[in-house]
Protein backbone atom coordinates (compact mmCIF):
# COMPACT_ATOMS: atom_id res chain seq x y z
CA UNK A 1 0.00 0.00 0.00
CA UNK A 2 1.39 3.44 -1.31
CA UNK A 3 0.61 6.49 0.74
CA UNK A 4 -1.74 8.60 -0.76
CA UNK A 5 -0.69 12.08 -1.79
CA UNK A 6 -1.53 15.25 0.14
CA UNK A 7 -4.68 16.85 -2.13
CA UNK A 8 -3.98 20.51 -3.02
CA UNK A 9 -6.76 22.58 -2.29
CA UNK A 10 -6.86 26.28 -2.26
CA UNK A 11 -9.78 28.49 -2.66
CA UNK A 12 -9.02 32.46 -4.09
CA UNK A 13 -10.33 35.47 -5.42
CA UNK A 14 -7.49 35.14 -8.19
CA UNK A 15 -6.93 33.49 -11.12
CA UNK A 16 -4.70 30.73 -11.85
CA UNK A 17 -2.24 29.06 -13.96
CA UNK A 18 -2.97 25.75 -15.50
CA UNK A 19 0.91 25.31 -17.01
CA UNK A 20 2.00 26.40 -13.36
CA UNK A 21 0.08 24.28 -11.60
CA UNK A 22 0.68 20.83 -13.59
CA UNK A 23 4.18 21.11 -13.38
CA UNK A 24 3.66 21.51 -9.44
CA UNK A 25 2.38 18.17 -9.87
CA UNK A 26 5.16 16.47 -12.18
CA UNK A 27 8.23 18.10 -11.58
CA UNK A 28 10.59 15.71 -10.14
CA UNK A 29 8.36 12.89 -10.80
CA UNK A 30 8.99 10.34 -13.31
CA UNK A 31 6.46 7.70 -12.31
CA UNK A 32 3.52 9.44 -13.28
CA UNK A 33 1.93 8.35 -16.76
CA UNK A 34 -1.28 10.25 -16.97
CA UNK A 35 -2.22 14.10 -16.11
CA UNK A 36 -5.85 14.99 -17.08
CA UNK A 37 -7.18 18.46 -16.31
CA UNK A 38 -10.31 20.33 -15.84
CA UNK A 39 -11.45 23.77 -15.91
CA UNK A 40 -14.43 25.20 -15.63
CA UNK A 41 -14.89 28.95 -17.73
CA UNK A 42 -17.44 31.24 -17.16
CA UNK A 43 -20.03 31.13 -20.65
CA UNK A 44 -21.18 34.82 -21.69
CA UNK A 45 -24.88 33.08 -21.98
CA UNK A 46 -25.40 34.31 -26.05
CA UNK A 47 -24.07 37.82 -24.45
CA UNK A 48 -26.82 37.37 -22.25
CA UNK A 49 -24.16 37.49 -19.20
CA UNK A 50 -21.59 40.41 -18.20
CA UNK A 51 -20.49 38.36 -15.22
CA UNK A 52 -20.68 36.18 -12.46
CA UNK A 53 -20.39 36.65 -8.96
CA UNK A 54 -19.60 33.75 -6.50
CA UNK A 55 -19.99 33.87 -3.52
CA UNK A 56 -18.96 31.09 -0.93
CA UNK A 57 -18.59 30.10 2.32
CA UNK A 58 -15.67 30.64 3.94
CA UNK A 59 -13.71 27.92 5.81
CA UNK A 60 -16.44 25.31 4.90
CA UNK A 61 -15.52 25.67 0.77
CA UNK A 62 -11.95 24.77 1.72
CA UNK A 63 -13.09 21.95 4.62
CA UNK A 64 -15.80 20.40 2.41
CA UNK A 65 -13.57 20.63 -1.40
CA UNK A 66 -11.21 18.76 1.18
CA UNK A 67 -13.17 15.91 2.00
CA UNK A 68 -13.86 15.43 -1.68
CA UNK A 69 -10.34 15.08 -2.28
CA UNK A 70 -9.64 12.90 0.52
CA UNK A 71 -12.64 10.69 -0.85
CA UNK A 72 -11.49 10.60 -4.10
CA UNK A 73 -8.18 9.87 -2.71
CA UNK A 74 -9.49 6.65 -1.50
CA UNK A 75 -11.20 5.70 -4.12
CA UNK A 76 -8.63 5.98 -7.23
CA UNK A 77 -5.17 5.26 -6.59
CA UNK A 78 -3.86 8.96 -7.28
CA UNK A 79 -0.17 10.47 -7.59
CA UNK A 80 -1.07 13.86 -7.02
CA UNK A 81 -4.50 16.52 -7.19
CA UNK A 82 -4.90 20.00 -7.18
CA UNK A 83 -8.71 21.54 -6.68
CA UNK A 84 -8.67 25.41 -6.90
CA UNK A 85 -12.18 27.35 -7.35
CA UNK A 86 -12.57 30.86 -6.97
CA UNK A 87 -14.99 33.39 -5.85
CA UNK A 88 -15.84 36.97 -6.95
CA UNK A 89 -16.78 38.69 -9.81
CA UNK A 90 -15.89 36.45 -12.70
CA UNK A 91 -16.46 37.53 -16.06
CA UNK A 92 -16.95 35.73 -19.42
CA UNK A 93 -14.01 33.52 -20.65
CA UNK A 94 -12.39 33.56 -17.03
CA UNK A 95 -11.79 30.22 -15.56
CA UNK A 96 -13.58 29.62 -12.29
CA UNK A 97 -12.44 25.74 -11.21
CA UNK A 98 -9.41 23.83 -11.68
CA UNK A 99 -9.04 20.17 -11.09
CA UNK A 100 -5.73 18.37 -11.52
CA UNK A 101 -5.51 14.86 -11.28
CA UNK A 102 -2.05 12.63 -11.24
CA UNK A 103 -1.80 8.70 -11.51
CA UNK A 104 0.00 6.10 -13.10
CA UNK A 105 -2.59 5.36 -15.81
CA UNK A 106 -5.42 7.62 -17.81
CA UNK A 107 -8.64 5.55 -16.66
CA UNK A 108 -8.05 6.77 -12.82
CA UNK A 109 -6.89 10.22 -13.34
CA UNK A 110 -9.46 10.80 -15.54
CA UNK A 111 -12.60 9.19 -13.62
CA UNK A 112 -11.29 10.76 -10.21
CA UNK A 113 -11.41 13.87 -12.12
CA UNK A 114 -14.70 13.78 -12.95
CA UNK A 115 -16.05 12.49 -9.88
CA UNK A 116 -14.43 15.74 -8.26
CA UNK A 117 -16.33 18.04 -10.09
CA UNK A 118 -19.83 15.85 -9.96
CA UNK A 119 -18.74 16.69 -6.39
CA UNK A 120 -18.12 19.71 -5.86
CA UNK A 121 -21.45 21.17 -8.20
CA UNK A 122 -23.60 19.74 -5.35
CA UNK A 123 -21.13 19.79 -2.13
CA UNK A 124 -18.78 22.48 -2.47
CA UNK A 125 -20.98 25.78 -1.10
CA UNK A 126 -20.65 28.30 -3.56
CA UNK A 127 -24.04 30.13 -5.19
CA UNK A 128 -23.84 31.76 -8.28
CA UNK A 129 -25.16 35.59 -8.98
CA UNK A 130 -25.75 36.58 -12.43
CA UNK A 131 -24.61 40.16 -13.65
CA UNK A 132 -27.12 41.65 -16.53
CA UNK A 133 -25.31 43.66 -19.12
CA UNK A 134 -24.88 47.38 -17.87
CA UNK A 135 -24.27 46.40 -14.64
CA UNK A 136 -28.20 44.91 -13.59
CA UNK A 137 -27.98 42.57 -11.26
CA UNK A 138 -29.66 38.99 -12.93
CA UNK A 139 -30.99 36.31 -10.86
CA UNK A 140 -28.92 33.49 -8.69
CA UNK A 141 -28.50 30.50 -10.88
CA UNK A 142 -30.75 27.42 -10.00
CA UNK A 143 -29.17 24.55 -8.89
CA UNK A 144 -29.45 21.49 -12.11
CA UNK A 145 -31.46 18.64 -10.77
CA UNK A 146 -28.52 16.85 -13.83
CA UNK A 147 -25.78 18.02 -11.60
CA UNK A 148 -27.69 15.97 -8.49
CA UNK A 149 -28.13 12.79 -10.44
CA UNK A 150 -24.31 12.89 -11.84
CA UNK A 151 -23.02 12.81 -8.37
CA UNK A 152 -25.50 10.19 -7.38
CA UNK A 153 -24.04 7.65 -9.89
CA UNK A 154 -20.54 7.67 -8.05
CA UNK A 155 -22.46 6.02 -4.89
CA UNK B 1 -24.59 30.22 18.29
CA UNK B 2 -23.94 32.17 15.26
CA UNK B 3 -26.36 31.94 12.47
CA UNK B 4 -25.03 32.33 8.19
CA UNK B 5 -26.91 33.05 5.80
CA UNK B 6 -25.53 32.67 2.26
CA UNK B 7 -27.21 33.74 -1.32
CA UNK B 8 -31.04 34.77 -1.46
CA UNK B 9 -31.58 33.33 1.95
CA UNK B 10 -29.48 36.17 3.09
CA UNK B 11 -31.24 38.50 1.01
CA UNK B 12 -34.32 37.56 2.10
CA UNK B 13 -33.37 38.05 5.61
CA UNK B 14 -31.09 41.45 4.72
CA UNK B 15 -28.55 39.69 7.19
CA UNK B 16 -24.74 37.65 6.66
CA UNK B 17 -25.31 36.49 10.39
CA UNK B 18 -26.34 36.72 13.59
CA UNK B 19 -26.00 35.37 17.20
CA UNK B 20 -29.13 33.45 18.11
CA UNK B 21 -30.48 32.03 21.07
CA UNK B 22 -33.14 29.33 20.37
CA UNK B 23 -34.46 27.81 22.92
CA UNK B 24 -33.89 24.30 24.58
CA UNK B 25 -37.39 22.76 22.37
CA UNK B 26 -35.48 23.72 19.30
CA UNK B 27 -33.29 20.21 18.73
CA UNK B 28 -33.13 19.93 14.98
CA UNK B 29 -32.51 22.16 11.96
CA UNK B 30 -35.70 21.33 11.15
CA UNK B 31 -37.06 22.55 14.21
CA UNK B 32 -34.53 25.63 13.65
CA UNK B 33 -35.81 26.52 10.63
CA UNK B 34 -39.74 26.83 12.35
CA UNK B 35 -38.15 29.04 14.80
CA UNK B 36 -36.28 31.15 12.81
CA UNK B 37 -38.99 31.59 10.50
CA UNK B 38 -41.48 33.30 12.95
CA UNK B 39 -38.55 36.40 13.40
CA UNK B 40 -39.69 38.24 10.43
CA UNK B 41 -41.50 38.73 7.34
CA UNK B 42 -37.60 38.43 5.65
CA UNK B 43 -37.26 34.79 7.85
CA UNK B 44 -40.50 33.83 6.74
CA UNK B 45 -39.58 34.24 3.09
CA UNK B 46 -36.28 32.73 3.06
CA UNK B 47 -37.65 29.68 4.72
CA UNK B 48 -41.10 29.74 2.94
CA UNK B 49 -39.82 26.26 1.19
CA UNK B 50 -37.90 24.35 3.23
CA UNK B 51 -36.96 21.62 0.50
CA UNK B 52 -35.04 24.55 -1.30
CA UNK B 53 -32.93 25.03 2.15
CA UNK B 54 -29.90 22.86 2.54
CA UNK B 55 -27.94 23.20 6.07
CA UNK B 56 -24.50 23.22 7.54
CA UNK B 57 -24.07 22.98 11.31
CA UNK B 58 -20.43 23.81 12.25
CA UNK B 59 -19.29 23.53 8.04
CA UNK B 60 -20.48 20.11 7.75
CA UNK B 61 -23.56 19.37 5.25
CA UNK B 62 -26.25 18.74 8.00
CA UNK B 63 -29.91 16.98 7.25
CA UNK B 64 -32.98 18.44 8.12
CA UNK B 65 -33.36 15.91 11.12
CA UNK B 66 -29.38 16.41 12.19
CA UNK B 67 -29.41 18.03 15.77
CA UNK B 68 -27.99 21.00 16.26
CA UNK B 69 -26.48 19.72 19.78
CA UNK B 70 -23.76 22.49 21.35
CA UNK B 71 -23.10 23.96 17.31
CA UNK B 72 -21.20 27.03 17.58
CA UNK B 73 -22.27 27.78 13.78
CA UNK B 74 -25.44 26.90 11.71
CA UNK B 75 -25.54 28.06 8.29
CA UNK B 76 -28.71 28.28 5.64
CA UNK B 77 -28.36 28.46 1.49
CA UNK B 78 -29.68 27.34 -1.16
CA UNK B 79 -29.01 24.35 -3.47
CA UNK B 80 -24.78 25.14 -4.18
CA UNK B 81 -24.28 26.28 -7.99
CA UNK B 82 -20.49 26.24 -7.97
CA UNK B 83 -18.24 24.23 -9.95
Amino acid sequence: MTSQPAPSVRVQADDFDVAHEQALQTRGRRDIGALVSFVGLCRDEDGALEALDLEHYPGMAEAEISRVAVEALERWPLQGLTVIHRFGRIRPGEQIVLVLTAARHRADAFAAAEFLMDYLKTRAPFWKKERRPGGAPGDWVSAKSEDDSAAERWR
Amino acid sequence: MKALYFAWVRERIGLSEEEIAPPGEVVTVRQLIEWLSRRGDGYAAAFANPATIRAAVDKRHAAADAPIGAAREVAFFPPMTGG
